[in-house]
């Protein structure tokens, strides 16, 4: 049988895994994750397609070597609703909200009215201690309050494609 | 010619590309970003396609009998 050649962008996987890893040893690497947002942002507005969730997404990619290369995925397919418009495009508005929401936190820090919290959110809900990660003067205030709640994000939203992998298919 | 076809619906395809990945005969293509596409001529009915996708939305069907 003929062996299929992986391309290079078979590889980024392996990115996630080290973007998360990176976080967890200076949360200002968390910015690096601006490419993971702005690239998909570029092919939707360039070529019109989603090209990047097809084919470069490293954390799809993680999904799919987890769920079906590593067989943790049950398999079963989601739940009809999942995949319907509404809860879709509700996601997407909640998600751009609770972004929205970061960045407003990340202004309040760069307008001094508010302090830097040396934590990350995961689930938007669960505040975990991440100080070890950012020495107070590195850098300004707003720029390290970004990179906790960009991580957080990123943390979070990895976290929910996980569970969905382990419960459905991998790329649920 | 293969007894089964894949079919997408559409309206319910979120275009993750899953079904062009999983198929060995590269028989699907995602159309502008929105909906993922089967051509019936190339398309052998092996099932993997239907298997990977995550939304559900691809459905095996038997072809029609062709005679003479």
């Amino acid at each position: 049988m003929k062996q299929k050649t992986k391309k290079w962008y078979e590889y980024l996987w392996i990115w996630s895994i080290v973007y998360f890893t990176l976080g967890f040893f200076n949360i200002l690497f968390a910015w690096l994750g601006m490419i993971d947002f702005l690239v998909p942002l570029i092919f939707a507005i360039f070529s019109g397609n989603k090209g990047f969730c097809n084919k470069y997404c490293g954390r799809g990619q993680l999904f799919r070597k987890l769920g079906s290369d590593c067989k943790c995925s049950r398999g079963k397919a989601a739940p009809k609703w999942i995949s319907s418009k509404w809860f879709r495009y509700g996601f997407l508005v909640f998600f751009l909200t609770m972004f929205g929401n970061m960045v407003y936190q990340t202004y309040l820090v760069a307008a001094g009215a508010s302090g830097l919290k040396e934590a990350i959110k995961i689930l938007w809900t669960f505040r975990v201690p991440w100080g070890w990660t950012y020495t107070a003067g590195m850098t300004a205030d707003w720029i390290a309050q970004f990179s906790f709640g960009f991580y957080s994000l990123m943390l979070t939203s990895t976290i929910i494609g996980l569970v969905v992998m382990l419960l459905y298919k991998p790329r649920t | 010619m293969a007894k089964r076809y894949a079919e997408v619906d559409g309206s319910r395809c979120v275009a993750c590309g899953e079904c062009v990945y999983a198929c060995p005969r590269k028989a699907i293509a995602v159309r502008g970003g929105c909906y993922a596409e089967v051509s019936r001529e190339t398309c052998v009915g092996c099932g993997l396609c239907e298997k990977r996708c995550p939304a559900g939305c691809i459905t095996m069907l038997q072809r029609e009998a062709v005679h003479g």
